[in-house]
């Protein structure tokens, strides 16, 4: 009776047989989507696609592209940065019909988009993040992103107007270079306010822990920060404790005041609509798409949240006037004379580092004003 | 905002504040589990249950806009859940740890699927009650925001106690936990207490999940668990099969928890990765501290399939 459910080792054999006979037909002749005129542009994302962060930044591009004649996009959300993430370029590929594909998450360059690379030479793939190197990756591959830091700097513009603690808070996932120069891009902007300003870091080790990051958030508080902005995957948990705690917000990724309309201040977005339409727009003229990608504020890449009601005159202006600055180009955050919060010179007096300059991408170190430390 | 310089005092502070407001979603998962394992019977699927009820807790609270309603709607969903995994083990030769393992995955994957549109709408929160008040300091008085579902988990975790103790009905569901033969001969149908003893143990692990949607850290997201709800099964393991020592470990996890992030306020930056394993190398020393080679874990209900 316990057998009911049993397969036969005979029935299991034969239902595998076939299985693999499929297999191989369809290796043989490989399904080819039906690949009308329309071009099909793949997007994957490490998390939820509504996330109020990250991933909304990029879903929100995606979208924009959908109004263009001829073109079609599929998204797949969730993908970890392992394996599957390879599954589904495949499967974009060889079903969709994917001609360009976009995976947006840091881990998923080395080595799985690289792999599908070798593997469909004839598709095109970008990667957020840049880390694309011309010796050492294939030209079908490249990278694209966004010098954000600026959008922390004005953040820090606004912070430093706001706080009356002379405290800011900032929560962190991880020190690498881009998050620190997030850091310290936001103490330097309140800075230009205050210079007595400093600003706490607490890193929770990981992209998006809802439970750590809302004990950071409170922990921030607790000592006595009053302006509170953050670097994770999903500012939500952040923005809305904060704003619980009766603090104030500035965003980052995407723009987050409907979380807390009377505390947002003002935050650092990504514009990818700008991005994904230039390559579109390459790919549909049949032009070469660029394979290394880099843009600002006056490029577009990145823009700023329409600033809150909380926003006084005074910082309104030094904001208007700090932006107006940095669209005309050239603009340093990192300058010098600048020290590390360990107290070694990152900066000597004269030095500075424009948003483009490489050495920022290798940034390892806190400035002085900075409480934290990156290990 | 008027705040008070309190120094190296927010450490305490911050740990006393943690443990009550991380502790909670363990305090249930584990009170629930302790019901099963009693019984006889494992349910790894409590972290699926957990989602779903974060899920299902946040819906009906966006949709109805009451968070009671919401918090009644994890219990029946985590219920469903818990009766689920009762009725498919009581077939012969199924495994109970196997199927936990599979209702994990479809808990977290079906509240993906049911929670996409509600990733964005806010939803109201379940009430706090300030026990802070007394004080003039606003962190002691944040500290203090007590949820009123810390406050049944601590009873319930007394009652628990005491029930196991002194009820017959506590004492049916250690007989079949300790002896399926004992109870059959009592003529108790172990499979029917193992069904409803998972039931029950689903329902508090969905409440526990409404906790994490509905209060803290408050919004539904897919990301919402860190695996809460894995932890607190092996909280069980760790505190015994006591409910009074699940209320304790999960406090204990709590205040951990919120060590990390404390000690990086108050400027100890260094070697916050250790500090976040803290718990767990807690945990490690004293299952090994109290761990023997020649008998049984004390407290351990003899027909479970790790310690049979």
């Amino acid at each position: 009776m316990t057998d009911r459910f049993m397969l036969s080792r005979r029935d299991l054999l034969k239902t595998s047989a076939a299985g693999a006979a499929l297999g191989l037909a369809s290796a043989a002749f490989p399904i080819r989507g039906a690949r009308a005129a329309a071009t099909t542009v793949g997007f994957i994302y490490v998390g939820p696609k509504d996330d109020y962060g990250y991933n909304q930044a990029h879903a929100e591009g995606a979208a924009t592209l959908k109004s263009i004649e001829g073109i079609s996009i599929v998204e797949e959300e969730n993908v970890p940065e392992t394996v599957d993430v390879q599954k589904t370029m495949e499967s974009m590929i060889n079903l969709d019909g994917a001609s360009l594909i976009f995976p947006t998450s840091f881990g998923y360059f080395d080595p799985h988009m690289l792999a599908m690379c070798a593997k469909f030479p004839d598709v095109q793939f970008r990667h957020c993040g840049g880390m694309w190197n011309k010796d050492k990756h294939p030209m079908n591959a490249g990278s694209y992103f966004g010098y954000i830091g600026m959008g922390q700097y004005l953040n820090g513009v606004v912070a430093g107007h706001a706080t009356k603690s002379k405290k800011l808070g900032f929560v962190a996932a991880k020190p690498i270079p881009q998050v620190l120069l997030n850091i310290n891009s936001f103490l330097l902007g309140a800075r230009s306010v205050d210079p007595a300003i400093t600003c706490q870091v607490i890193f929770t080790g990981e992209w998006s822990l809802a439970v750590k990051e809302a004990e950071a958030t409170n922990a921030l508080v607790d000592q006595g920060a009053d302006v509170i902005t953050c670097h994770v995957d999903s500012p939500k948990v952040v923005v809305e404790t904060a704003a619980g705690r009766g603090a104030f917000v500035c965003g980052y990724h995407a723009n987050q005041s409907p979380l807390a309309p009377e505390k947002y201040l003002t935050g650092a977005e990504w514009n990818w609509a700008k991005v994904y339409k230039m390559f579109v727009d390459d790919l549909v003229a049949g032009k070469p798409l660029p394979n290394f990608t880099r843009g600002g504020l006056a490029d577009g890449f990145v823009k700023m949240s329409p600033l809150g009601p909380a926003v006084g005159e005074a910082a309104r202006k030094q904001f208007d006037g700090t932006l107006a600055e940095m669209m005309k180009g050239g603009f340093s955050v990192i300058k010098g004379p600048l020290k590390s919060n360990k107290g070694a010179v990152v900066a000597t007096a004269g030095q500075a580092f424009a948003e483009t300059a490489i050495e920022l991408e290798s940034m390892d170190y806190l400035v002085e004003g900075v409480v934290g430390s990156t290990a | 905002m008027e705040t008070t310089d309190i120094g190296l005092w927010g450490v305490p502070l911050a740990m006393l504040g943690g443990a009550i407001r991380v502790s909670t979603p363990f305090i249930f998962v584990s009170l629930g589990e302790a019901i099963t394992e009693r019984s006889g019977r494992i349910n790894l699927g409590l972290e699926g249950t957990l989602v779903f009820g974060a899920m299902s807790a946040y819906a009906v609270a966006v949709m109805t806009g009451s968070p009671w309603l919401g918090l009644a709607a994890a219990g029946v969903a985590g219920l469903c859940f818990g009766l689920f995994h009762g009725w498919i083990c009581k077939f012969p030769k199924v495994n109970d740890i196997a199927i936990g393992i599979a209702l994990m995955l479809f808990g977290t994957g079906l509240a993906f699927f049911f929670g996409k549109p509600f990733i964005q709408p806010s939803a109201p929160d379940l009430p706090a009650i300030p026990f802070g008040t007394w004080s003039d300091i606003p962190q002691v008085q944040a500290a203090l925001n007590v949820n009123v579902l810390f406050l049944i988990g601590a009873a319930l975790a007394v009652f628990l106690w005491w029930a196991f103790r002194n009820t017959r009905i506590g004492l049916i569901v250690r007989v079949v936990g300790d002896s399926a033969d004992a109870a059959r001969a009592m003529g108790l149908n172990p499979n029917t207490v193992r069904l409803l003893a998972t039931g029950v143990g689903g329902a508090l692990a969905g409440i526990g999940g409404a906790y994490l949607s509905l209060y803290y850290p408050g919004s539904w997201t897919e990301r919402i668990s860190s695996g809460q709800g894995l932890m607190a099964v092996a909280l069980v393991i760790f505190a015994r099969w006591n409910p009074l020592g699940c209320f304790a470990a999960a406090l204990l996890f709590g205040g951990a928890g919120a060590l990390g992030p404390a000690l990086q306020s108050v400027g100890v930056t260094q070697g916050y990765y250790l500090f976040y394993a803290a718990p767990y190398i807690l945990t490690l020393i004293i299952m090994i501290a109290t761990s023997s080679p020649s008998r049984a874990l004390a407290g351990a209900p003899g027909e479970l399939s790790i310690t049979r």
